[in-house]
């Protein structure tokens, strides 16, 4: 082992391995979690999507499905760059690491520009649930509008969990980039950038799942 | 156990199986299959998932007790669907027995 990888090892680790596997597993138990708390509004949707099935087929057949996919190719574009910059990290790019770590802040943001578009669609057209929510559908007669509301609430509050990740996400990004600026990355000091890109993949996999769910339901009425 | 470094290459491949299975999921749902729909997307995505996490996330080259960590987060989420499933849909089932 080097020296350059020695000085890197907490006093309570044997060596760099340890200590690295140690942090992806702490990580994993992170993502756990993470997993069971975007599975509970996951149980919710699926509850009621048996429950009321007109209400969800009409409320996610008003859904803008160019935006819903083109976000979908940002976000997988986003995961590719974060995976290439943890590359980078670990065969010591420095330049193609600070490239890589920008590309994935640009393309989160896109995410997030569109995402508010979306928002502002849904606002204008009176389609965020409170007191002035009003939802008319002519190709499901059977959507009781309290129900389609169900369908949004869920809506607004599953896509806003995700988009609160996504703006951590970005933080955590800029956070790399001022240190990769400085040059604290290398073959041996990679798993800041590693860590960051579970979670960032992480962030796409519930993407993945909420796509469908939300924005492909009946598309075929 | 040695940091596997993955090659951009297998990156590369997988963000084309990605795109391949996100173009498929949105052409599906045009097609009606009636309770197929659900399914198929379903599939799709628990496929993406994977290849986002076994290879993006790096848990192919990883020790096995990282892979023991990651498959009980799911198994996890599996465990509380199937107990919170059956209940909900079941639940009226017995209503109209109920003479009260």
């Amino acid at each position: 082992m080097s020296h350059s990888s020695d000085s890197l090892v907490a006093h309570h680790f044997e060596d760099i391995e340890q200590q690295n596997e140690s942090a992806v597993l702490g990580m994993w138990l992170f993502l756990g979690q993470e997993i069971m708390f975007f599975g509970g509004l996951f149980a919710v949707y699926l509850v009621y999507r048996f429950k009321y099935p007109d209400a969800w087929a009409a409320g996610s057949t008003d859904l803008d499905i160019t935006l819903g996919t083109f976000n979908t190719v940002v976000l997988l574009v986003s995961s590719l760059t974060m995976a290439m910059g943890v590359w980078s990290a670990q065969t010591g790019r420095q330049k193609s690491l600070i490239r890589y770590l920008l590309a994935t802040l640009v393309l989160g943001s896109t995410f997030l520009v569109v995402k508010f578009f979306e928002y502002k669609h849904k606002w204008d057209y009176h389609h965020v649930p409170g007191p002035s929510f009003s939802f008319q559908s002519e190709h499901f007669p059977n959507a009781a509008e309290s129900n389609v509301q169900l369908f949004y609430t869920l809506y607004f509050i599953m896509t806003g969990m995700h988009a609160l990740h996504m703006v951590i996400g970005a933080g955590l990004l800029i956070w790399l980039i001022v240190l990769a600026w400085k040059g604290k990355f290398g073959p041996h000091n990679f798993m800041k950038v590693e860590l960051t890109g579970f979670y960032w993949h992480f962030v796409d996999i519930v993407w993945v799942f909420l796509f469908p769910l939300l924005y492909l339901i009946n598309r075929h009425h | 156990m040695a940091q596997h470094v993955v090659p951009p290459s297998t990156y590369v491949k997988v963000f084309g199986g990605l795109t391949i299975l996100m173009i498929l999921t949105v052409v599906m749902a045009f097609f009606n299959l009636g309770v197929l729909n659900p399914v198929v997307a379903l599939t799709i995505a628990i496929l993406k998932a994977l290849l986002i996490v076994l290879f993006f996330m790096n848990v192919k080259y990883s020790s096995k007790l990282t892979m023991i960590f990651v498959a009980c987060g799911f198994f996890w989420l599996l465990i509380m669907f199937f107990l919170i499933m059956p209940d909900y849909i079941s639940r009226e089932w017995l209503t109209p027995a109920i003479p009260w």
